[in-house]
């Protein structure tokens, strides 16, 4: 088993009626608990503010960000394990954040040896 | 919370305080899909609200007014945090939701429209439940709504209890307190005909009104009696299976004698003067129930009367289609279905389910048990969820004579 990070990118932020909100919610911590019950989740995660702030270069520039496009902004991430990339790939079909135009990107846990 | 945040922000900030309720909510679902529910959300929301509040008044100070009577106590960081922590704290927000209830009962609304506005912002109706609750369209609601909440905006501060004249307004929240319990009771949501959490809300906002010397009138005493002596029933109204179970059928050991009694002891209370409001006459009718140990028991004849005296005070249509089905158990179905037929702005009655299938009961007992389950196919094609269904096509089985399914 290797470790991957599920990248949330975009997706709706929550809005709707309180129901449909929480129905979202729910959607999200079942899909999750589905994948802890086979012991899959290293890590949940948390979600990210949508800002925050840039370091760059040498001179430790600190400029406010990141303002990449909405579609293109982390709003969290989780840490799984899974046999292998297209497996990890499998076990993200089922993250509701598709459901409202979100992407999830999926990179692999670079290995020691 | 947003009736504490309200009174933080000022009146004319409504919206506002209605952001942060969202924003706080917002967050917390998406926290807690990554991390869990945590032991006490509200008091997690509460923080959460708290803490933006603060980031707002911060920022926004110098570019907004908020409440008027707190001014100085905002712009200063030393007082800033502690005033939140008080006006967000626990007692207060008791007062600032009758503040709250009050202020939008506004002499230039509509009853109706004072009523939607408790119904949407106090008590956290979606448009489309204040909607079911007045039998009305979502469209009509939703501009009744916005529209009430321009009028609201335009006052600079809550009410205040205890300077203006109360008794003006106060038949509004009542009646608001009314909707909200019998939709609760007996209500128009896809989700359940029973909220019990509705009717606990009802009470609690209506003991807070019982409570303070100038809004604990014998009206007010008579609608909490009202709440209590329905509320004692519903441990009885839904069933072992999560069915609905109605007055006739209902397992009376499992009535909360406790509300029963308070119930009573309000009813009493009410009586003294000389008023004599819908609710001392409702309250009256239910505790005739309240005194039955079985339906045969119940003493139809006065309810009757009572139903009578309710029409004059409070005729709609509904009350009259009560008073039918009260007729018909005293006199006998034949007498009843008169009655309905009777009844004026009959038309009112078409989209509720319980018209349909009050007809069909009635139907069933004179023997024409066809005619019955037209009745109660209309009512089930009628039905606004999962339970009220369930109660009907029991009621259908029975006229065509086949085995109740468990």
């Amino acid at each position: 088993m290797s470790e991957f990070v599920f990248l949330y990118r975009g997706g709706e932020r929550p809005n709707g009626s309180p129901e449909q909100m929480q129905q979202q919610m729910q959607k999200w911590m079942g899909w999750m608990k589905e994948l802890a019950d086979k012991g899959l989740i290293k890590d949940p995660g948390h979600p990210l503010e949508r800002t925050g702030k840039l370091v760059t270069g040498k001179q430790k520039t600190v400029t406010d960000g990141p303002f990449a496009e909405a579609k293109d902004i982390i709003g969290g991430y989780t840490l799984v394990q899974a046999r292998d990339i297209s497996h990890a790939v499998e076990l993200s079909f089922g993250c509701p954040i598709f459901d409202v135009g979100g992407v999830v990107e999926v990179r692999p846990v670079m290995q020691m040896g | 919370m947003v009736a504490a945040l309200t009174r933080l922000f000022g009146v004319h900030n409504l919206a506002l305080a209605e952001d942060v309720v969202q924003d706080a909510f917002c967050r917390a679902l998406e926290v807690w899909r990554f991390r869990g529910v945590p032991d006490n959300p509200s008091a997690w929301l509460m923080t959460t609200a708290k803490n933006r509040a603060i980031d707002l008044l911060r920022r926004e100070r110098t570019a907004r007014t908020f409440a008027p009577e707190l001014g100085r106590l905002l712009e200063s960081e030393w007082t800033l945090v502690p005033m939140v922590e008080e006006l967000l704290g626990p007692s207060a927000v008791k007062d600032d939701l009758l503040r709250m209830m009050f202020s939008c009962c506004h002499p230039r609304l509509t009853e109706d429209a004072q009523v939607a506005l408790v119904l949407h912002i106090l008590c956290g109706f979606s448009v489309a439940e204040v909607a079911g609750a007045f039998l009305s369209t979502e469209v009509a609601t939703a501009k009744r709504i916005s529209r009430a909440k321009k009028v609201l905006g335009k006052s600079r501060r809550l009410f205040d209890l205890a300077e203006a004249d109360v008794a003006a307004r106060l038949s509004a929240v009542q009646r608001a307190l009314y909707l909200l319990f019998n939709e609760g009771y007996h209500g128009a949501s896809p989700e359940s005909a029973v909220r019990v959490e509705l009717c606990g809300e009802a009470l609690r906002l209506v003991t807070l009104l019982v409570d303070h010397p100038s809004t604990g009138t014998a009206a007010t005493q008579a609608l909490a009696a009202v709440m209590c002596l329905h509320a004692a029933r519903l441990p009885a109204r839904v069933d072992a299976s999560g069915n609905l179970s109605s007055l006739y059928d209902q397992d009376r050991s499992r009535w909360d004698f406790g509300l029963v009694a308070e119930g009573q002891r309000l009813l009493e209370l009410s009586a003294r003067g000389s008023e004599l409001t819908e609710y001392h006459l409702e309250a009256a009718i239910a505790a005739l129930h309240a005194e039955a140990s079985r339906p045969e028991d119940t003493n139809w004849r006065q309810i009757v009367a009572l139903y009578d005296r309710l029409l004059d005070v409070r005729p709609s249509p509904v009350v009259a289609l009560n008073r039918a089905i009260a007729v018909a158990q005293h006199e006998g179905p034949e007498r009843g279905l008169e009655e309905i037929r009777a009844i004026a702005s009959l038309n009112r009655l078409a989209s509720y389910p319980f018209y349909a299938a009050a007809l069909g009961e009635l139907e069933l007992r004179c023997g024409r048990a066809a005619v019955a389950g037209e009745h109660f196919q209309t009512a089930i094609a009628l039905s606004r969820n999962a339970m009220e269904r369930r109660f009907f096509e029991r009621r259908l089985a029975l006229c065509c004579g086949e085995s109740v399914k468990p």
